[in-house]
């Protein structure tokens, strides 16, 4: 078990690849995720659909509360007009802690139900099985979300200032020249905070969620290689913080999100 | 060879506990003085706790946030070294 404990642990670490090279994808994380919005999506339509104004169902008061919590941060934060911030904001903050919440299934549950149905119906050896669960613990899923946040961004940008209006900023702040020459020699000084500001956010944005998340599931694996009886005394705790991170991430995303958006519309 | 190998694998070891235990030290010295302004500003203002509660989990997971990417970058290297590939596949070559 020992010398098997790396072998395990590369195991669970690697992604059910689609193929080899450049234009291969994780196609775990692809269809975990795509299931989970779904999920997510149909779950909401179907309370949407069959709100009422009297005995509302207790899944009806859950999607509302969670509604209002979004709609009450957006209401406070972006002081732009505009109807797409709110319903992202509450995407993003569902459909990221339903990918966070699958790190609390057991380690070797989903994979090993993956490796039976590659063994019994497709002839797979089952060490070639491969099957990660996480789709935020996934650099792909993550940069995905965040480069379509900066995407949003600019385009909230340029919907606001114009396109001449954005590109004007992009020279002259955060530092106003006051003559013609210092405007010129400041241009560049500008371009150079304001790239770098515009970079950092979706890098921190994914490398957060990444990070946490898959630390947690590589202290879940290591726990996993654990003795039955030392495991429930490290892995309930661990499980009981994890939820805590699952939550907080998924809530701080949001938050940054929405932040960002309203910084792009404000004007200096 | 082993030389080589080994040398490679004790400065990861080294780099990797540097980076992790230097984003926990920056991150625990960050939530501790969070973690006082609250108390502090809780205390002087009870009726703004809840309002001062969700900024403070939104700046504790902005304070996580390079702790864990050091992390993840540490577990990296422990788990899938790319130094060592590198090395090995520029030794096979040379061979």
């Amino acid at each position: 078990m020992a010398s098997n404990s790396s072998e395990y642990i590369k195991h669970h670490l690697t992604h059910w690849n689609s193929s080899t090279g450049f234009w291969s994808f994780h196609v775990d994380t692809f269809t975990v995720s795509l299931l989970l919005g779904f999920l997510f999506a149909a779950v909401f339509a179907i309370v949407a659909r069959r709100a009422r104004v009297e005995n509302p169902g207790r899944l009806q008061l859950f999607v509302e509360t969670i509604f209002e919590m979004v709609d009450t941060q957006v209401k406070e934060i972006f002081h732009g007009k505009s109807k797409i911030v709110a319903p992202l904001a509450l995407t993003i903050f569902c459909w990221i802690f339903l990918m966070n919440a699958m790190d609390l299934l057991p380690v070797d549950l989903l994979p090993n139900v993956a490796q039976w149905i590659g063994h019994t119906f497709f002839g797979m050896d089952p060490e070639h099985v491969y099957l990660r669960v996480v789709p935020s613990a996934d650099v792909d899923a993550t940069f995905a979300m965040s480069l379509s946040v900066l995407i949003c961004i600019i385009g909230f940008s340029i919907a606001s200032k114009g396109l001449g209006g954005w590109g004007k900023e992009l020279l002259t702040a955060p530092f106003h020249g006051s003559g013609t020459v210092s405007t010129i020699i400041l241009a560049p000084i500008n371009f150079l905070f304001q790239l770098i500001e515009l970079i950092a956010k979706p890098i921190s944005l994914s490398l957060r969620l990444f990070g946490n998340m898959y630390a947690g599931e590589l202290i879940f694996i290591l726990i996993a290689l654990l003795p039955w009886y030392a495991q429930w005394v490290l892995g309930a705790p661990w499980a009981i913080f994890h939820i805590l991170i699952i939550t907080l991430q998924a809530f701080v995303f949001m938050m940054l999100t929405i932040v960002y958006l309203s910084l792009a519309v404000d004007s200096h | 060879m082993e030389a080589f190998v080994s040398q490679i694998q004790s400065m990861t070891a080294i780099a990797a506990a540097l980076i992790i235990g230097l984003g926990a030290l920056g991150a625990a010295i960050g939530f501790g003085i969070l973690g006082g302004k609250f108390l502090e500003s809780s205390a002087r203002q009870p009726e703004m706790i809840p309002v001062l509660q969700v900024k403070l989990f939104i700046i504790a997971g902005l304070l996580d946030a390079i702790a864990m990417i050091g992390v993840g970058v540490g577990m990296l290297f422990i788990f899938n070294n790319p130094f060592l590939s590198a090395a090995l596949a520029a030794l096979k070559a040379a061979a």
